[in-house]
């Protein structure tokens, strides 16, 4: 059962002078939660998410991803995790193909291992005939699908995705979580931000960052109980605020 | 003095972005494209704004022709493009005045028009716009586009990517330059601010889907549609995609919203049939279509 933590965040603070644009946050994500990462714009989420993906240095406190330590071992962290940002996402002059044996390169993957791999991601993802076209001619929801599936490689333990499916038509969104489900299912943890309010309400469990620090942090359904409303976008209509 | 587009095409070398689009925007009306990246919203707005040229078909704007009146046009619109395009290592002041300049005016005599807004990002004034975060680049971007007093307001996207919060406040900024006349095109990929606008186009891959008010496109809607939850979401949707009586199944929040095949049929014999599937805490109860319902069955078709 989901009793394993995957993210183990304790007090973690990262200051720039003397803004804490993360200010001591604590919380934990367990194997195979979806966690929907959630605030404002300027809350401090990319900040926090950099320091859990290994590339960027916390000021204070502690943190484990899949059991690494983010201040000593930020390398194996990186290699030990999947990670898919709505701005880059593939080489869009890359074919399909070349892309996934890219990243399966990248990740330490044999030649054999990638092959079969490929086969399999192709075909699940019905892109027998574009294999060999170039990512850049493929419809956005397509690639985000195709590099969701490239960030899940390397079978990691955690996937980080960032704002994945801005812009993506309805119909390819909810294809996306359905995909998302699916992964949560086999066992892999998904750590994920959007502005999204219906998705929020996919997490298993959902923070709401407000000026650095976590103000909110439980299921949807709890987070509504608590704040009295039908909705997560009214739940975080009444916590976040703006700080310009 | 509002937008017209008749069959309206434009291609970029083999590629057709926008085929056959006719629609009206009547004066002062706040009118929303709807529509993901990719549908060929910014390639409308680019034609409006005489920025490039349609293939084929007629628009005018403000009662002047996007071709011929193309200078004419450019006076009487304010445009805030999808990408923040003001000048970064301007000031918030040097840009203002720099935009009422070009058009020949001061940020005095048309004042009244953008205080709300400005006033929120006046104490920065003297702030580079490339410091600005996204919300006030947001805010200056919009008084830009307005200091001239625009008889017509074209909005690429203006909220993609930014916060709820900030999202509600910019729309009650938009529906105050409504009052004031302004005729305004605004385009959005985010199904829930359709809601907001007079009337909507919905659009995908180039063409219109349907042209309505918000609450005639979601009355349209042809199928009852139910609100289920179960105790596992993942479960559920595969239970019902493999049903033999499900048309659609899609995750919509908290719940999924099913439509089924048949005319009449009983909630109970579905429950059962989801418990009987190992599902808990199964419910289920008919609810109204959305912008984002309306616009898969339309996007289906």
């Amino acid at each position: 059962m989901k009793t394993e933590n995957v993210i183990e965040v304790q007090d973690l603070t990262k200051a720039f002078g003397d803004f804490k644009a993360v200010n001591a946050i604590s919380f934990e994500v367990k194997k195979g939660e979806i966690f929907g990462f959630l605030g404002a714009n300027g809350a401090g989420k990319t900040t926090a998410i950099k320091m859990l993906i290994g590339i960027s240095h916390p000021t204070s406190g502690r943190a484990k991803v899949v059991g690494y330590d983010v201040f000593t071992q930020p390398e194996s962290i990186k290699k030990n995790i999947g990670y898919m940002s709505q701005r880059f996402a593939l080489y869009d002059d890359l074919t399909v193909n070349e892309n996934i044996n890219f990243f399966g390169g990248i990740y330490g993957l044999s030649r054999v291992q990638i092959r079969e791999k490929r086969k399999q991601l192709i075909e699940e993802l019905g892109l027998e005939d574009v294999a060999d076209k170039l990512v850049g001619a493929l419809p956005l929801g397509w690639k985000q699908k195709l590099s969701f599936s490239v960030s899940l490689f390397h079978d990691p333990k955690i996937v980080f995705l960032d704002e994945p499916t801005g812009g993506v038509d309805p119909i390819t969104r909810r294809q996306f979580w359905e995909m998302i489900y699916k992964a949560a299912d086999q066992g892999t943890t998904i750590f994920v931000t959007t502005h999204y309010m219906d998705e929020a309400e996919y997490c298993d469990r959902v923070s709401i960052m407000v000026e650095g620090r976590i103000e909110a942090l439980d299921t949807p359904k709890k987070l509504k109980q608590q704040f009295g409303v039908d909705s997560m976008n009214d739940v975080f209509l009444k916590l976040a605020r703006n700080i310009e | 003095m509002g937008i017209s587009l008749r069959n309206i095409d434009k291609s970029y070398k083999n590629h057709l972005a926008v085929r056959d689009i006719s629609f009206e925007v009547k004066p002062g009306e706040l009118f929303g494209l709807i529509g993901p990246d990719g549908a060929g919203k910014t390639t409308i707005f680019r034609m409006l704004t005489t920025l490039l040229l349609p293939d084929k078909g007629q628009a005018t704007v403000a009662g002047f022709d996007v071709v011929k009146d193309y200078k004419s046009i450019r006076k009487s619109v304010g445009y805030m493009p999808g990408r923040f395009s003001l000048y970064q290592d301007l000031t918030v002041e040097e840009n203002l005045t720099f935009f009422a300049t070009i058009f020949g005016t001061t940020i005095e005599e048309n004042y009244d028009l953008i205080k709300d807004i400005y006033e929120q990002i006046e104490p920065f004034k003297d702030r580079r716009a490339g410091k600005l975060s996204g919300g006030m680049k947001q805010k200056l971007a919009l008084s830009c586009a307005l200091i001239h007093k625009p008889k017509v307001l074209f909005l690429d996207e203006p909220t993609t990517g930014v916060d709820p919060v900030s999202r509600k406040e910019f729309w009650d900024m938009l529906k105050r330059v409504q009052k004031r006349g302004i005729t305004i095109l605004v385009s959005t990929p985010y199904m829930d601010e359709a809601a907001l606008c007079d009337r909507i186009a919905l659009i995908q891959d180039g063409e219109i889907l349907d042209i309505d008010t918000p609450e005639a496109i979601v009355n349209k809607f042809p199928k009852t549609i139910y609100n289920v939850s179960a105790d596992n979401m993942y479960k559920l949707i595969l239970t019902l995609q493999n049903y033999e009586h499900t048309q659609s199944v899609f995750p919509f929040g908290e719940f999924v919203h099913y439509t089924d095949k048949r005319d009449h049929f009983e909630i109970k014999t579905l429950i059962s049939h989801l418990e009987y599937s190992g599902l808990q805490e199964v419910t289920m109860s008919e609810t109204k279509a959305n912008i984002e319902d309306a616009f898969m069955e339309l996007a289906k078709k």
